[in-house]
């Protein structure tokens, strides 16, 4: 990046700011003929001048400029037109002048805004790519949020600023002249006086404002400073809590703040201190010119017109020279800015532009990896990986293990690229990494670490994360609108120097799919592969059991799954299957069900939709009549006071929230608490008979959520659930309309479509049951599915679901494990696998190791897997082990032989 | 109510005896509640510790895993506490548990414990004590193991 912000804007945009200069000076001509025509108008038509004989006519639009030596040269003779035609003629001609004027302002500024928008978007282009090519070391200095607010905000006055840097300098510069020389041609010395004047006010107040750029320059720096903080403050909030800093950490934002404050206020005591002392410089020059100009005029020796000349020129000096000075001012301003920016992005060794180019095909890398003396020391000096050579083949399964220290796990993240070696060299078949194009080594080497990060998005969209390469197939357009906007998006981006490739294009890598049994590179069977491999296809099947289908999509999928359940009903009645499944039966009350669901038979639209329900007087009059509200009324009260007694007094309020009761409290939030309290001590006496309809609505649908099988309460009696089941059939007898539009009622031959897939099918709930059960029912459903030929469409419902910002809605032991999976669907020559399975429990991860192995070496061509255990005890399974101890290499050979090393020799690791 | 029953049985479980009935109630609570039919496996020997479990009705068998099969170590009758191991430090599990009739058992997250434990220093120190009189216990019984294995092989010796 340039050093300088004119540079930059110059570099850049140096055809349009010529350009946007010559039109501007052209849109001066009509300017100025729009000052002249107004007094032509009243001197000529209006008052008469030249029409003084009756028929008398004048010439329109007569154009006879007389040059020097030339003389006059007539360009047009002119109409001859009479006092009223003239009148319209300049009018019309006024008219004409102030549209033309116009459009040349709407013309320039647009185009002013367009060249500053585009500098905008190429800056901020450049530092994203800055941060895509900053070696690792880079992100210890830059917070995210100081980045991000860098590219967002402190860059956005640069665009701004774009369209005048050349435009305004030049326009002031000229006006300046114009008075200066004017007031000069009247009178020497009162020409001189202005120009010192002017001279003064150019040269002080700058210099003035170099201060009020050093403030802002330091407000830009605690502001960002301000938003890390923030940032930090909120991921670190439970540690806050935890050690109870929050008025630590209330002192030092508020000593921030402060600080903050300073600045800010600083700046403002110069800025009206230097406008003070610019608006005197500026009236200063007018009492010099009466003063000493009248002096002049008494004496004789300037005449009163002069005089009165110079004053009137002078009027047009001090506008221009101030905007020149504001102009000065910003550019000054945002040139810090810039610097300061600049200065944040610039990194010793930012990757080559050239090993990040766009690349369809994939070539192959060449073997073996080898590090050579490779030494890593973090910041403090300390060696993780003391000058370590090794060499390691396709094909070669490794097993990495430390004995003590961090080396394994250091090499292999050299070998992924997520560390850079402090010195020594790696090279793949002879070439340094450093200088292969990441299209190669970001391909042909697989790297799976224990924190790898998921982009936010499905589930399957991750799993394909690290097949999106480049561009594959361009998308194609459905007409001709599509086309020409997608001509235009990537004219625009090229324009502002940014990347043109379409997102909308087919970035999926194909070729890099392993291939099938058959060869074949099919997407549908890599990904079940990738999953089955990495022990995540239950856990994807389970979240597409447990997904929605609402909507008319889906027909086909939902009819077989209608015809599942009727198979498994028919099973279990014959006792084929056997499993903990309590069904919905419109006669029974389910107990695994809460009550809302057990009074309406069904599945409600919303939580807000109980709401409505507790207020329609249809439902609400069967249900006094049967005795159901005033019991649940109860019900409610009790469940409520019951909460309250677990989360203890008011005073327990203060604390964190009490997750390990909210868990199991999905209707309730810590925000309701307070209010709770007040509904629990409005009714404590009286019963639903002495309510207020409020109360009683907000107590029922509290009631609404009990399911005694989960909550435990003791709070259902035979006789409430009676009432319950007779409510349900007497409230589906005359539903009005209103009401069947808030729930979905259980129907045993249709499908639900606010229910899951896996309650359409058990048409029930899982009874009293462990998770060994839970278990054998997905296995038996999976059965049932795969049967049916309905698996994989269940398996991509799960690969639609949302992970979760950072993939948060899964384990660390799923998350880890569709790391693996996500590295396993690509085809590289290298997998370094460093600690992927460390949450993974022991049992599952042995499976896994075993099934990747497989896997991977099921090809001809034999990748080598450089595994980092974080298990010891799994090495058996691996060709070669390579233990570390304090960042050397401590043993190196087969498993046989390392067992016999570690009889003789016990500090090698387990036993 | 069943919450009561079980705060029941957890004031029986010494581990948590030193904890107020309020506070079992919210862990009770916090618990889960399960079920398990005869010969139904609560974890295996190798498994991640990850629970602990409280048997409310019904009888369960420990096993190790033996050259031969499994060996059965223990009976538990209702009432006991099983890998309460996991609630303290985790690891894995060092034997298998399996119900012997049907079973109804709740089942206790650490992170859940924990969060109990915490609000309640005094809780702590009490668990402290006692969870330090049974290392002592253990301790002195090694110490006697040791003494009595020496003793043998000196005896052998001369």
């Amino acid at each position: 990046m340039e050093q300088s912000l004119t540079r930059f804007i110059w570099t850049h945009t140096r055809r349009e700011q010529s350009w946007v200069v010559a039109v501007v000076l052209v849109s001066l001509i009509p300017y100025y003929l729009a000052f002249d025509l107004p007094k032509q108008i009243v001197n000529g038509p209006i008052q008469g001048q030249g029409f003084e004989a009756d028929g008398a006519t004048e010439l329109f639009l007569h154009i006879s400029p007389s040059l020097p030596w030339i003389g006059e040269v007539t360009l047009f003779p002119g109409i001859p037109l009479q006092r009223m035609d003239m009148l319209m003629a300049l009018s019309m001609t006024f008219l004409a002048l102030v549209i033309v004027n116009g459009l040349f302002k709407f013309y320039i500024n647009t185009y002013k805004g367009r060249m500053g928008e585009r500098l905008l978007r190429r800056i901020r282009y450049q530092l994203i790519d800055r941060i895509l090519r900053f070696p690792p070391q880079q992100f210890r200095r830059i917070k995210p949020a100081e980045a991000a607010s860098m590219i967002k905000d402190e860059v956005e006055p640069l665009g701004g600023f774009t369209g005048d840097a050349f435009v305004q300098p030049v326009m002031l510069t000229g006006q300046a002249l114009m008075a200066m020389i004017f007031i000069c041609v009247q009178n020497l010395w009162l020409g001189a006086i202005a120009g010192g004047i002017a001279g003064i006010q150019v040269a002080i107040i700058p210099r003035m404002r170099r201060r009020l750029i050093e403030l802002g320059r330091q407000r830009q720096l605690t502001a960002r400073q301000l938003s890390g903080r923030i940032g930090e403050l909120m991921e670190g909030i439970s540690t806050i809590h935890a050690m109870d800093t929050t008025n630590y950490e209330r002192a030092d934002m508020s000593a921030r703040l402060g600080r903050i404050f300073k600045i800010r206020y600083d700046l403002y005591q110069w800025k009206f201190m230097v406008k003070f002392l610019n608006n005197f410089l500026a009236q200063i020059t007018p009492f010099i010119f009466y003063a000493f100009g009248g002096y002049l005029t008494i004496k004789g020796e300037l005449d009163v017109g002069q005089l009165v000349a110079v004053i009137n020129a002078y009027k047009d000096l001090p506008g221009p020279l101030k905007e020149l000075i504001d102009w000065d001012q910003a550019r000054q301003d945002v040139q810090v800015k810039y610097e300061q920016v600049a200065e944040q992005f610039r990194a010793p060794l930012l990757i080559d532009e050239k090993l990040h180019d766009v690349s369809l095909e994939t070539g192959a890398l060449g073997k073996p990896l080898t590090a050579s003396g490779i030494l890593v020391q973090d910041e403090g000096g300390e060696k993780l990986l003391d000058r370590v050579s090794i060499s390691i083949e396709p094909g070669e399964t490794v097993a990495l293990i430390d004995d003590s220290g961090s080396g394994a796990e250091t090499l292999a993240a050299v070998f992924g690229r997520a560390v850079w070696p402090t010195s020594g060299r790696l090279t793949v078949g002879g070439e340094a990494v450093t200088d292969l194009p990441e299209h190669l080594l970001g391909r042909r080497i697989t790297y799976v670490s224990s924190e790898d990060y998921f982009f936010h998005g499905s589930l399957g969209e991750n799993l394909l994360y690290g097949l999106r390469h480049a561009p594959y197939a361009l998308p194609e357009h459905e007409d001709a609108r599509a086309a020409k906007h997608a001509r235009w998006e990537a004219m625009e981006a090229r324009a502002s120097g940014n990347a043109d490739f379409p997102l909308m294009a087919d970035w999926l890598d194909h070729g890099l799919l392993p291939p099938g049994i058959d060869g074949e590179r099919d997407l549908d069977h890599a990904v079940t592969e990738a999953l089955r491999a990495s022990g995540l296809e239950s856990d994807v099947m389970n979240m597409g059991l447990r997904a929605r289908l609402p909507g008319d999509d889906h027909a086909e999928l939902k009819a077989a799954i209608v015809e599942i359940r009727h198979r498994l009903r028919r099973d279990r009645d014959s006792g084929k299957v056997k499993l903990a499944i309590e069904p919905f039966d419109l006669d029974r009350y389910n107990p695994q069900a809460t009550v809302g669901e057990n009074l309406l038979f069904g599945e409600l639209a919303s939580p807000q939709a109980a709401l409505d329900i507790l207020r329609n007087t249809y439902a609400i009059t069967i249900m006094r009549r049967l005795g159901v509200s005033t019991r649940l009324f109860d019900l409610g009260h009790e469940l409520a006071s019951t909460v309250l007694e677990l989360l203890g007094g008011p005073d327990a309020e203060e604390e964190a929230p009490d997750d390990s009761i909210f868990g199991r409290l999905p209707f309730l939030s810590p925000q309701d608490i307070p209010e709770l309290r007040q509904l629990v001590g409005r009714n404590a006496m009286g019963g639903y008979a002495t309510a207020v309809p409020e109360d009683r609505v907000q107590l029922l649908r509290l009631s609404m959520s009990y399911s005694e099988a989960q909550m435990r309460m003791g709070l259902m009696t035979s006789d409430l659930t009676e009432r319950i089941v007779k409510a349900r059939i007497e409230l589906a007898e005359a539903m009005p309309i209103e009401l069947q539009a808030l729930f979905t009622p259980y129907d045993p031959d249709g499908y639900n479509d606010a229910a899951r897939v896996i309650d359409n099918i058990l048409f029930g709930r899982i009874g009293r049951s462990n998770p060994e059960m839970q278990r054998r029912i997905q296995k038996t459903l999976t059965g049932y599915l795969s049967e049916t030929g309905i698996s994989g469409d269940i398996l991509r419902l799960g690969l639609a679901e949302d992970i979760g910002l950072g993939g948060r809605r899964l384990n660390q032991s799923q998350r880890q494990r569709l790391s693996l999976a996500r590295g396993l669907i690509r085809q590289s020559q290298y997998y370094v696998l460093n600690r992927a399975l460390s949450a993974v429990d022991a049992r599952l991860h042995e499976t896994i190791v075993n099934a990747t192995l497989q896997t991977l070496h099921r090809h001809d061509e034999k990748p080598a897997v450089i595994w980092v255990l974080s298990n010891p005890r799994m090495a058996g399974h691996f060709e070669r082990v390579v233990v570390f101890d304090r960042g050397s290499v401590e043993f190196d050979g087969s498993y046989s032989a390392l067992q016999a090393a570690q009889k003789s020799n016990c500090s090698l690791v387990f036993t | 109510m069943a919450l009561n029953e079980e705060v029941n049985v957890l004031r029986q479980v010494p581990l948590f005896s030193c904890l107020e009935p309020l506070r079992l109630k919210k862990l009770a609570f916090a618990s889960q509640r399960m079920h398990y039919d005869p010969t139904e496996v609560l974890f295996q020997q190798g498994d991640d510790a990850d629970k602990a479990y409280i048997l409310i009705s019904g009888r369960a068998e420990i096993l190790a895993d033996g050259a031969s099969g499994d060996i059965r170590i223990a009976e538990l009758p209702p009432g006991s506490i099983v890998g309460e191991v996991a609630l303290l430090c985790g690891g894995l599990r060092t034997a298998t548990v399996r119900a012997l009739e049907p079973l109804d058992v709740l089942a206790i997250e650490p992170q859940d414990f924990l969060a109990v434990l915490s609000e309640d220093r005094g809780a702590c120190v009490r668990m402290m004590r006692v969870l330090a009189q049974r290392l002592a216990v253990t301790t002195s019984d090694l110490i006697a193991a040791r003494a009595e294995l020496a003793q043998s092989q000196d005896g052998s010796a001369t």
